[in-house]
């Protein structure tokens, strides 16, 4: 497992060109965000955690479909699945590689955000659980999904098109608990959200863990 | 060569008998059944409008259920009925979106409204033509079968995930009624429509699992002899 995310690291550093232009589009993607709703600082707040969670989402698909791209290439995925070790492992490593590569996107998009939308917050270790929970809950089936369309034809449409509607509650529960995190909460209803978001990472951990194995056996 | 099948007619069978109650609920439904005291003949819409519902879920149910004993068996007559079962939950869905729709309009003043039982609809309609795109955009049989198969367990596991988020966020469709509360004026007309969706429903799988397994057996057949000959 150590050995398949020290792998996942290693490659993601040689291609560190592409995470900053992914950062970039998120980054373009939040300002484009504030062109729809207009100059309006009050709308721009209020909306905030939307516009943050859709450009997460966004260049979410830009990693995701990348993800596999390494282990199509010269059928390396072939090969690594003749190592001694359970495909489990490598799903694993993989989703828990692409979670962390979302975490810190997320964490560099929070000051685009906090500049664009004048949406600061003091509630920073909130803000960050809900970034943490949120990316996994898009990398668990985004990295099943990717394994899948990094195989088939038109693969940059297939992944959104499979994982978007999959993700609604993991986008309504993290805009609801970002938002609630920058407006204030003064009914408590951000915990249960933050429930919610642990028990879709819970499920879509476990499932797609158990899938996986079927997803690259052949 | 034609292949041969236990009751080579009894999906066509089923189509006439969905057709029969459909129309026999919906004379029902328009002309017998009194307007209802609130929504007067708005409400009428109901008797296609639940059935779709049901029987959307029931569709859906069923090709969940296929996925998991393609998965497990490896047989692929279960793979054909997920197609077809895929194919007709969504053609449900959609149609119950729209049915919704035209509802809603006249009762809530709005064409649409994000109600949990309705957008849990939608994105379940976008889920599952999700894996019917998947199903079109590979080419080998055996990939085809045991992704659409993991895609649907996927997807429908999210079901009671997307109805509580959205319940939490935003509510505002009817409670459900049940034949205790309901006179039977109403609930005959609902019943004869469920059945007819049902079997309508059933007949249109068992076609389209044929079309399937049909096209499957051409895809796992060894090349012909002629073609090998011409290849060396």
């Amino acid at each position: 497992m150590i050995a398949a995310l020290r792998k996942e690291f290693l490659l993601q550093w040689r291609t560190r060109a592409q995470a900053v232009a992914i950062f970039v589009f998120g980054a373009t993607s939040l300002l484009l965000f504030s062109f729809a709703i207009g100059p309006n600082a009050a709308a721009l707040r209020q909306h905030a955690a939307g516009f943050l969670w859709l450009g997460l989402l966004l260049s979410s698909t830009l990693t995701l479909s990348e993800s596999f791209h390494a282990e199509m290439e010269n059928r390396a995925l072939e090969g690594l699945l003749l190592l001694p070790v359970s495909p489990r492992v490598l799903y694993y490593g993989k989703a828990l590689a692409n979670t962390i590569q979302l975490v810190v996107l997320g964490i560099a998009l929070v000051p685009v955000m906090v500049v664009l939308y004048d949406a600061g917050t003091t509630r920073i270790p909130t803000i960050l659980l809900i970034i943490v929970l949120g990316s996994a809950g898009i990398s668990a089936p985004g990295t099943l999904y990717s394994a899948m369309t990094s195989q088939a034809r038109a693969k940059q449409t297939l992944l959104p098109l499979l994982l978007f509607p999959l993700i609604v509650p993991v986008l309504l529960a993290s805009v609801k608990s970002t938002s609630l995190a920058i407006l204030g909460d003064p009914m408590e209803q951000g915990r249960s959200w933050v429930a919610l978001l642990i028990a879709f990472n819970g499920i879509y951990w476990s499932l797609c863990g158990l899938l996986f194995d079927r997803v690259v056996e052949d | 060569m034609a292949p041969t099948y236990r009751f080579p007619r009894l999906p066509h069978a089923l189509v006439a008998l969905g057709v029969v109650c459909l129309l026999v609920g919906s004379y029902f439904g328009l002309f017998v059944a009194p307007p209802e005291h609130y929504m007067g003949n708005v409400q009428r819409i109901m008797y296609v409008h639940v059935p779709t519902a049901w029987n959307a879920l029931l569709a859906m149910t069923f090709a969940f259920g296929c996925a998991i004993v393609f998965l497990f068996t490896n047989n692929w007559k279960w793979d054909a009925r997920l197609e077809g079962a895929i194919e007709v939950s969504v053609l449900l869905a959609f149609l119950l979106c729209c049915q919704g729709a035209i509802w809603a309009k006249p009762t809530w003043g709005v064409w649409w409204d994000w109600d949990p039982r309705l957008t849990t609809t939608a994105v379940l309609l976008f889920a599952f033509a999700g894996i019917l795109a998947l199903r079109r955009f590979v080419d080998d049989p055996v990939k085809r079968g045991v992704w659409s198969s993991v895609a649907t367990i996927i997807a429908y596991v999210d079901v009671p995930i997307v109805y509580f988020s959205v319940r939490w966020w935003n509510s505002l469709h009817q409670q459900q009624s049940s034949p205790a509360t309901v006179s039977s004026q109403f609930y005959l007309p609902l019943r004869l429509n469920a059945f007819g969706i049902l079997f309508l429903m059933s007949g249109f799988i068992a076609l389209r699992a044929r079309i399937a397994s049909r096209r499957l057996e051409s895809e796992l057949a060894p090349p012909q002899q002629d073609l090998v000959g011409e290849l060396a």
